[in-house]
């Protein structure tokens, strides 16, 4: 079978992946995407140790993850079309004032 | 099997990740992150878990990259991301992410160096699942419940346009 640190690998992996979009993105909605890639990473990490624990908790906690992500996406783009219409830009370059 | 399978998939999560950082469209890279988000699925479930595969599956690939989908669809893409004109962000986060890496792979050889190998028994039973959501986990459930309503009022309200009087 398969080593559960090679699981373990991948998510690191993506997580580091993640960030990196994270930083060299210019725009708010891909910056986004990459905070989910990071928590997608997360949740592979949870799944792994629950497997080698041979405890469901860890797929529960995924499961919360997935609820709580979904809710947080739904506010984010709500928030990112609020910004589109104040500023008729999604650039980070382009969001600098702080007055509404 | 199982090996060929779990190799194959975590080319393509990598690779689609690496898509999405390259690509300039923004509705580009939200198509390279549904690839990964399947990929994932198709790792949950070598992982003995079918019940967070089809849920990341429906949800994550499913709903929530449409509402990312929507959403760059109402922005407008055509006005398009400048290219980078700082290399140097590039440069300096690559390097970071990278020490990042070594740090976390160090992490996980002092901490679970006998992290065991897949077991033959099987645990992610939808059943049991359910059952342990509704006895074990059952406030953090109702929690959620009420976290999503807030959620969608809240978005609602957000993006409400003000009606003129």
């Amino acid at each position: 079978m398969i080593p559960l640190s090679y699981f373990i690998i991948l998510s690191i992996v993506l997580f580091v992946l993640g960030i990196i979009a994270f930083f060299i993105k210019k725009d708010l909605i891909t910056q986004f995407l990459s905070v989910e890639i990071m928590l997608n990473a997360a949740n592979l990490a949870f799944i792994t140790f629950s497997k080698s624990a041979s405890a469901l908790d860890g797929q529960i906690i995924v499961f919360f993850v997935i609820t709580v992500a979904a809710a947080e996406v739904a506010i984010g783009l709500a928030i990112i079309l609020l910004i589109y219409r104040q500023k008729k830009s999604i650039k980070t370059e382009d969001i600098k004032s702080m007055q509404g | 099997m199982a090996q060929f399978l779990f190799f194959l998939l975590a080319v393509v999560c990598v690779a689609s990740v690496f898509g999405m950082i390259i690509s300039k469209n923004q509705a580009y890279s939200a198509l390279f992150v549904i690839l990964t988000f399947t990929c994932t699925a198709g790792l949950f479930a070598l992982l003995d878990a079918p019940f967070i595969a089809v849920i990341q599956l429906i949800i994550y690939a499913g709903a929530i990259m449409v509402l990312f989908i929507f959403v760059i669809m109402m922005v407008d893409v055509r006005k398009g991301i400048a290219p980078e004109k700082k290399k140097w962000t590039l440069v300096f986060a690559s390097g970071i992410a990278v020490i990042l890496l070594i740090e976390l792979i160090v992490a996980l050889k002092m901490a679970f160096s006998p992290l065991s190998t897949s077991s033959s028994q099987a645990i992610g039973n939808p059943s049991d699942l359910g059952y342990l959501l509704f006895t074990k986990y059952l406030y953090p459930f109702e929690i959620t419940s009420i976290l999503i309503i807030t959620a969608l009022v809240g978005a609602i309200i957000l993006v409400k346009k003000k009606e003129k009087e």
